[in-house]
C-alpha cells in the first residue's frame, strides 16, 4: 500500500480523523473509514448519483473526489438529515409518496434535493426537474420522487409572507 | 366453473377493499424509515473483522484457449494473500441449474466457477485475487498475466452455429411448443403476414451492483453467505450440493437489496467462490462487484430473433401463429436452464383465442455475456412479437387495430381457458379468470383513445409525427407449489412473521404485514416481517416470477388465520363466550358488537398467559405461535394493456414517449400504492428497453456498453407521466385473497406498445422490427 | 474501479503549482481541477497519472471578472457559476447560462470547471464549442512563462490541444458579445445531461434587416469543434428566416468530416449537423 495522508473530515458536524491513501475516493472514505454507509456507491464514475453528498453547501458526487481533497471541509450525508427522531421534510415526503422502493438511490436523491432546495427555495419547477435528472433510480420510474420533492419543497419554503 | 378446474381447489370471490380494514389499503411502507435515514444494510455495508477482499481477473477476449496464467508478480504485492485459478478449485463443479430447471441436455453448457481451459465471453472469470484491501486487490488483478489463443467467435444467434467445445455445437437445444394443426391453418388462411423481428439485449441493471460475503463460523461449523437475494432457499439447496455440505452447515442471509428485477440474487460464480475461500483461507471474504463488471458479467436478457408468420380468415379471426426463434443465451447456460426460451414460447399467444400454434426455438450459445431472466422474461419479447403481428395484420386487412384485437380476445365466458401443448413435459396454461374486453373498453376510455386520435390529427396537419400504440398481454404469477410461514405474538403484543419470501424493494414486508394484520385483526405496523434467512425457516420460494405476493401471501394468510383461531379458542375459554361471538380488533379480543369497556383480552395478555406449564394450556402447545402452509398447483394469470403516445423527431430520429397508460387487472390489490409503484417502475424499465438500453457487441464479441455513459438507463428527463388504471374485475379463484402478481405487468407490453405508436407516428405500419428504436435506427427507417 | 496509486500535491500558489507541474509532467503528472472527467477515467484505469497536482487550493484561480471587453474565467471557476445569467456580462451571460444547463448534471456542474473542460477537449464539450465559436483566448502558464493561444489554434483533434504537458490552462478569455447580438444553442443527445451527439452554437447581429457577423460553430460532429465559414457565408447578408437558416444547415452538412462510432455512422452525424445548426439559428431568432 502506498503512503497515507492524515486528514480530518467533518461529517454532519463531527470530525473524523483518518489516514488515507491519496487515491482513496471520498465515497469509500465516508463509508469505510468513517462508517457512514448511508452514502451508497452505484457506479464509481459519476453517472448514477447514489453517492451524492453535500460539501460546503453544494451537492457533489463523492465518487469523483479524493478524500484528501475534502480535508477540513464540511460534509453532510443522509445520516445527518433527521434531527434526532424528527425526520427531515424530504424524508417524510419520500415515505408519504412512496418515493422509494429498494432505497439504494434514496440517500443520493435526498442529499441532492436538500442542497438544491436549501440553495434555491423558490426554484422553478423546470429547474428542479433538471436538477433531479442528475440521479438515477431503477425502481420507481421517478414519478413518486418528483411528487415527494415537490411536496417537501412547499413545506421547506414555509408559510408565505 | 367448467371442468378445467376439476381437482383444483378454488375459492369464492373475496371481499372488496371497502369491506376490509387494512388489506387493499394504501398503507405506508414498513421498510422506509431505515432506508431514508441511511440505516439500510446492503451487501456493501456488511463487514466482518479480518475480512479479505476478492477481485476477479476477467477475460478481455470473447473466445479463446487459455495458454498460461502467471500470478507470480501479483502475489508479490504486499497485502495479497492468495490468487486462485481453476486449478485451485478443480474439484468444484459448474454452477448448477436450480433444482427444477435441469434440462439434462444443457448441462455441458454450465459455467465453471473459474474458466476451465477456455474463455467464452469478455468478462469470463479466470482468476480470483484475495487481498487485504480492495484497492490492492485491483492492483494485483491487473498484474496477473493471462495468455490466450483466440478462437473464432459467434456473436449472432442466427449465424451458423460454432463449436462450444470440441465436438459440441453452440446450438444447445432445439425446443418446441405447439398445438393444433398449423399446416392446415396456413393452408386455409385468407391472409398471411410474415415478420422478421428482433428484441435487443438489455437487462435489469439494479442501482446496487452484486455483492457477496462468505463467512465461516468454525465454532458451529456453519458457512454463511451474506448479500444474497431473490431465492435464498433455492440457492442454498444448490450450494449445499455443489460444496458437498450438509444443509444444516450452510446458511444464506438476505440483507437490504438494491433492486433485483430477476437478475440479482441468482447464483453466480462469485457467490460460490467467497464461500469456498472463506473456509479455505480461514478469513471472511467480501466481494463487491464494480459497475463495469456488472455491465459485462451479470445476467442479461431479451435478445431474440423471431421469423414469424400469422394466419387469419377473411374476417380477421386468427387461425395460427408459426414462429422460428433464435434465442441468444450468451456464453453459458446459467441457473435458469432454458426457462426464458420456454416462457417466450408458452406465452406467445397471449390473450387471443388461436386454434393452432407452433414455435421452434434454436437455443444457442454465443460469445457474449450469459443471459437469464429479467423482469417479465420471455413475455416482453413474446408480447412485442405478437402485438407486432396484430398491427401488421390489421394494416394488411384494412381493419382497425383495436377492432382486430377485439375480434380475437378470449371471451369472459371462455374462462377458465386451457392451453395444452402437444410436447411432452410442457406445462399447460390454465388462464384462471379474466374479462379482457372489459379491460380494453376501460383502458381505451381512460386513455381517451378516440379523443387523442382527433388531437393527433390536428398536430399531424401541422407537420408533427405523433402516434398512438397499444399492446395487450397476459401475465403469469404465483406459480406453485407451496410456501409456509410462522407467526408469533410476544408479551408486549408485537408480532414476528417469518417467511421464506424475499424482498428486493417491492414492499414485501408491508404487503405481508397487511395480509397478516387483516386476517388476525391487528395493527400491521406492529408486525416484523422476516425474509430471506434460511436459518429461520426451512423452506422458502423467494421472490421471482411475481410469486411473492401470491404464494407467500397465501401462506401468510393461512398462518394468520390459524393464529387467530388459536387466540379465539383461548379467548373463548378465558372470556367465557363462544368463539362465534368474538372478534379481534386492533390486537384485542372483544365481543362482537359490544360497546367499549365490554369484556376483552389483548393478544399481549393472552401471550403472557400461554407460557409453558400454564394450566390453561391443558395439553395444547404453549405460546401464541403457529406455522401454516399454502399449497397450490396453479399459476394465476393477471392481464393488462399498455397504451402509448409518442412523438418522433424526423430530423434527429429521436422518439419521445409523451404519455403512457397501464391498464391492469390485479384480481385484488394488497396495497394499491405498491402496485402502482411496481407498474410505473416496470414501465420505465420497459421504456429503457424499447428506446434506450442496449448491450451492443462488436464483431469480435467486445461489449460496447460497459459504462453508464454507454448503457442508457432512462433519467427522469426521458420519462413521461405514466398513468395507471388498476381494476379488480377478475379476482383469482385459485387463492383465498383473489390476488395476482404485479411485478411484471408494468414492463410486459412496453416494447409492443411503443413500436405500435411509432409506426402510427411515422405512418409506416410494420416499420419497427427491432428494439430498441434508437435515433440512428429511426433515421434508417425514415430514409 | 479503484484508481491506481499516484502522488498527491496540493500547492497553494500558482508559482508552486507550475514548478511542481514542470517537475512531474515528464512522468505523466497532471493537473487535478474539478476532476469530473479525469477521476472517472482514473476509476476505469484508462488514465493513470503518477502525480496529481491539485490546484483547488491555489489562490486567485477562482477569478471571474470583466477585463475590458473580455470575460476572464479562472481555472477554478465551476460550471455552476454560469447557472444564472449575470447582467454584467450582457448577452454573453445569457449565452453562457443557456449553454451551461446542457453540461452533464447539477452536481457535476458544482465541481467541474470551464478551464478543465477546455483542457480535456472532449469533442462533445459544450465549453469547447463556446470557446471556438466566440473566438476565445486560452492563457497557458508554465514555469517558463505564460502564452495566449487563440481557440482556432488551440483545439487539434479528439482530446488534443495545443497545451504542452507542463502547461496549466490558468484562464480563458471570452470576448463579450456586441450589443444586440443574438445567440442560439441547440444540442442533441439521447438523454438529459449526456454528451452531445451533435450541437451548434450561433451568434449574429441584424443590421438593416439582414444578418451580419454570423458565427456558426459545431461540436460533437467532428473530432474538435470548429466554426463553419460556409454556413456563416450563407447567412451574412440574408434576411433571418427559414430559408437562410436551412441553407446554413445544408452548407454545414456539405463540408463536415464527421466522426463515427459503433452506434452512429458518419452519415447520421452529417445529417444531424444540418439539423442542429438550423435549430440553433431558429432559437437565436426567437
Amino acid at each position: 500500500m502506498s503512503d497515507t495522508v492524515a486528514i480530518t473530515l467533518n461529517i454532519n458536524g463531527e470530525d473524523h480523523r483518518v489516514s488515507v491513501e491519496a487515491r482513496r475516493t471520498l465515497a469509500d472514505t465516508i463509508r469505510e473509514d468513517c462508517g457512514k454507509t448511508g452514502t451508497h456507491i452505484g457506479c464509481e464514475h459519476g453517472v448514477c448519483g447514489s453517492c451524492t453528498v453535500i460539501i460546503d453547501g453544494e451537492p457533489m458526487r463523492s465518487c469523483l473526489m479524493f478524500a484528501v481533497q475534502a480535508d477540513g471541509r464540511k460534509i453532510r450525508t443522509v445520516e445527518g438529515l433527521a434531527k434526532g427522531d424528527e425526520l427531515h421534510p424530504l424524508q417524510r415526503a419520500f415515505i408519504d409518496n412512496h418515493g422509494l422502493q429498494c432505497g439504494f438511490c434514496t440517500p443520493g436523491f435526498l442529499m441532492l434535493a436538500t442542497a438544491v432546495l436549501e440553495k434555491e427555495p423558490d426554484i422553478a419547477d423546470g429547474d428542479l426537474l433538471d436538477a433531479l435528472s442528475s440521479n438515477l433510480c431503477r425502481c420507481t420510474g421517478y414519478q413518486n420522487i418528483i411528487k415527494a420533492v415537490r411536496q417537501a419543497a412547499i413545506e421547506m419554503r414555509g408559510p408565505r409572507k | 366453473m367448467t371442468d378445467h378446474f376439476a381437482g383444483a381447489k378454488t375459492y369464492p370471490v373475496p371481499p372488496t377493499t371497502e369491506e376490509r380494514t387494512i388489506l387493499g389499503k394504501r398503507a405506508v411502507r414498513l421498510e422506509d424509515p431505515p432506508l431514508v435515514t441511511g440505516r439500510g444494510r446492503y451487501a456493501g455495508d456488511i463487514n466482518f473483522p479480518r475480512q479479505l477482499h476478492m477481485r476477479m481477473v476477467r477475460s478481455s477476449l470473447a473466445h479463446g484457449v487459455i495458454k498460461s496464467i502467471d500470478v507470480a508478480e501479483a502475489l508479490k504485492l504486499p497485502g495479497v494473500v492468495a490468487i486462485w485459478t481453476n486449478d485451485d478449485i478443480n474439484e468444484l463443479g459448474p454452477v448448477d441449474f436450480r433444482a427444477d430447471r435441469g434440462a439434462e441436455i444443457l448441462k455441458p453448457y454450465r459455467q465453471p466457477v473459474l474458466a476451465k481451459g477456455r474463455v467464452r465471453y469478455v468478462g469470463d472469470p479466470i482468476a480470483a485475487v484475495f487481498a487485504e484491501d480492495p484497492y490492492v486487490a485491483e492492483d494485483a488483478a491487473e498484474l496477473v498475466e493471462v495468455e490466450i489463443d483466440e478462437l473464432p467467435v459467434v456473436v449472432d444467434s442466427w449465424a451458423t452455429p460454432g463449436e462450444f467445445e470440441p465436438g459440441r455445437s453452440t446450438e444447445g437445444a432445439l425446443l418446441k411448443h405447439s398445438f393444433g394443426d398449423i399446416e392446415a391453418a396456413f393452408k386455409k388462411a385468407h391472409v398471411i403476414v410474415e415478420l422478421d423481428l428482433f428484441t435487443g439485449r438489455h437487462s435489469g441493471v439494479p442501482m446496487e451492483t452484486r455483492g457477496a460475503l462468505g463467512y465461516y463460523d468454525s465454532a458451529k461449523d456453519i458457512l454463511e453467505l451474506h448479500g444474497a437475494a431473490k431465492v435464498p432457499h433455492r440457492n442454498r439447496e444448490t450450494l449445499v450440493k455443489m460444496l458437498g455440505r450438509a444443509p444444516k452447515g450452510l446458511h444464506v442471509h438476505e440483507s437490504h437489496v438494491g433492486g433485483g428485477f430477476g437478475i440479482r440474487g441468482e447464483l453466480y460464480p462469485e457467490d460460490v467462490l467467497v464461500l469456498v475461500a472463506a473456509m479455505r483461507l480461514g478469513r471472511p471474504i467480501k466481494w463487491i462487484e464494480d459497475r463495469r463488471e456488472h455491465l459485462m458479467c451479470a445476467n442479461q436478457g431479451r435478445e431474440q430473433r423471431h421469423k414469424v408468420r400469422i394466419a387469419a380468415d377473411k374476417d380477421g379471426k386468427l387461425l395460427g401463429i408459426d414462429d422460428e426463434i433464435f434465442h441468444d443465451q450468451g456464453a453459458y447456460v446459467r441457473t435458469h436452464g432454458a426457462n426464458v426460451a420456454n416462457r417466450t414460447m408458452c406465452m406467445m399467444t397471449g390473450g387471443y383465442d388461436i386454434p393452432a400454434y407452433r414455435a421452434v426455438c434454436h437455443y444457442r450459445l454465443t460469445n457474449k455475456t450469459p443471459c437469464a431472466t429479467y423482469r417479465a422474461p420471455g413475455r416482453y419479447e413474446s408480447t412485442f412479437v405478437r402485438e407486432r403481428l396484430m398491427d401488421a395484420l390489421a394494416d394488411k386487412m384494412g381493419i382497425d387495430r383495436i377492432e382486430l384485437r377485439r375480434r380475437n380476445l378470449i371471451g369472459k365466458s371462455q374462462m377458465p381457458y386451457l392451453i395444452e401443448f402437444e410436447e411432452q413435459g410442457v406445462e399447460e396454461l390454465l388462464y384462471d379468470s379474466g374479462d379482457y374486453e372489459l379491460l380494453l373498453d376501460k383502458g381505451l376510455k381512460a386513455f381517451r383513445w378516440d379523443e387523442r386520435k382527433v388531437e393527433i390529427a390536428a398536430r399531424r396537419a401541422k407537420g408533427e409525427a405523433v402516434g398512438l400504440g397499444i399492446a395487450i398481454f397476459v401475465e403469469e404469477s404465483g406459480r406453485g407449489p407451496s410456501d409456509g410461514a410462522k407467526m408469533s405474538v410476544d408479551a408486549t403484543g408485537d408480532m414476528e412473521l417469518i417467511t421464506g419470501g424475499a424482498s428486493l424493494g417491492q414492499g414485501f414486508e408491508t404487503s405481508m404485514a397487511q395480509i397478516a394484520a387483516e386476517a388476525l385483526g391487528v395493527d400491521y405496523q406492529r408486525i416484523t416481517v422476516v425474509h430471506g434467512q434460511t436459518d429461520r425457516i426451512a423452506q422458502g420460494i423467494g421472490a421471482h416470477a411475481a410469486r411473492a405476493t401470491v404464494l407467500t401471501g397465501g401462506a401468510v394468510n393461512e398462518t394468520a388465520l390459524k393464529l387467530r383461531a388459536k387466540a379465539l379458542e383461548f379467548g373463548s375459554e378465558l372470556l367465557q363466550l363462544p368463539v362465534g361471538d368474538l372478534d379481534i380488533v386492533n390486537g384485542v379480543i372483544v365481543k362482537k358488537g359490544a360497546p367499549a369497556g365490554g369484556p376483552s383480552l389483548s393478544l399481549a395478555d393472552l401471550a403472557k398467559k400461554l407460557t409453558p406449564g400454564a394450566k390453561l394450556l391443558n395439553g395444547r402447545d404453549p405460546h401464541l405461535a403457529v406455522e401454516a402452509w399454502f399449497n397450490t398447483d396453479h399459476t394465476v394469470f393477471p392481464y393488462g394493456i399498455h397504451f402509448a403516445q409518442v412523438r418522433v423527431d424526423k430530423q434527429t430520429g429521436q422518439t419521445v414517449c409523451e404519455s403512457f397508460l397501464i391498464a391492469y387487472d390485479i384480481g385484488r390489490a394488497v396495497n394499491p400504492m405498491l402496485v402502482e409503484g411496481q407498474l410505473v417502475g416496470g414501465a420505465v424499465q420497459g421504456l429503457g428497453g424499447a428506446l434506450f438500453e442496449e448491450f451492443a457487441y462488436s464483431e469480435t464479441g467486445e461489449p460496447l456498453a460497459v459504462t453508464m455513459v454507454d448503457y442508457l438507463l432512462p433519467t427522469l428527463g426521458e420519462v413521461p407521466k405514466i398513468d395507471v388504471l388498476i381494476t379488480e374485475d377478475a379476482p383469482s379463484p385459485m387463492n383465498p385473497l383473489g390476488i395476482k402478481g404485479a411485478g411484471e405487468g408494468g414492463i410486459n407490453g412496453v416494447g409492443g406498445a411503443i413500436a405500435s405508436a411509432i409506426d402510427d407516428a411515422i405512418g409506416k405500419p410494420g416499420a419497427v422490427v427491432q428494439l430498441p428504436v434508437t435515433p440512428q435506427r429511426m433515421k434508417a427507417l425514415l430514409a | 474501479m479503484k484508481p491506481a496509486a499516484f502522488v498527491y500535491h496540493a500547492p497553494r500558489t500558482l508559482e508552486a503549482a507550475l514548478a511542481l507541474l514542470a517537475e512531474v509532467a515528464p512522468q505523466d503528472g497532471r493537473i487535478l481541477a474539478g476532476g469530473q472527467s479525469l477521476v472517472p477515467a482514473m476509476a476505469f484505469r484508462l488514465a493513470r497519472p503518477t502525480h496529481l497536482v491539485d490546484i483547488n487550493g491555489v489562490a486567485g484561480l477562482d477569478r471571474l471578472v470583466l477585463d475590458g471587453g473580455v470575460l476572464s474565467v479562472g481555472a477554478l471557476v465551476r460550471h455552476a457559476a454560469f447557472h444564472k445569467a449575470d447582467a454584467k456580462f450582457g448577452a454573453l451571460g445569457a449565452l453562457l447560462a443557456d449553454v451551461v444547463h446542457n453540461i452533464a448534471h447539477y452536481p457535476i456542474r458544482t465541481r467541474g470547471t470551464m478551464c478543465g473542460s477546455l483542457a480535456h477537449a472532449d469533442p462533445a464539450s459544450e465549453w469547447c464549442l463556446t470557446a471556438v465559436t466566440l473566438g476565445a483566448e486560452m492563457v497557458a502558464h508554465s514555469a517558463k512563462g505564460a502564452r495566449r493561444i487563440a481557440a482556432a489554434d488551440y483545439f487539434q483533434g479528439i482530446m488534443q490541444t495545443a497545451l504542452e504537458p507542463d502547461e496549466l490552462l490558468a484562464e480563458v478569455r471570452l470576448p463579450l458579445l456586441p450589443e444586440g447580438a443574438k445567440h442560439g444553442f441547440y444540442e442533441f443527445n439521447r438523454r438529459a445531461g449526456d454528451f452531445a451527439i451533435g450541437m451548434a452554437l450561433v451568434t449574429y447581429q441584424v443590421k438593416g434587416g439582414k444578418i451580419a457577423e454570423a458565427r456558426v460553430g459545431i461540436g460533437g460532429i467532428e473530432g474538435a469543434p470548429r466554426r463553419i465559414a460556409e454556413a456563416e457565408a450563407a447567412l451574412n447578408g440574408q434576411a433571418p428566416g427559414k430559408a437562410a437558416f436551412e441553407a446554413a444547415g445544408q452548407a454545414t452538412a456539405a463540408v463536415v468530416d464527421p466522426i463515427e462510432d459503433a452506434q452512429t455512422p458518419a452519415a447520421y452525424r452529417r445529417d444531424l449537423a444540418a439539423t442542429v445548426v438550423t435549430r440553433a439559428l431558429e432559437r437565436a431568432a426567437i
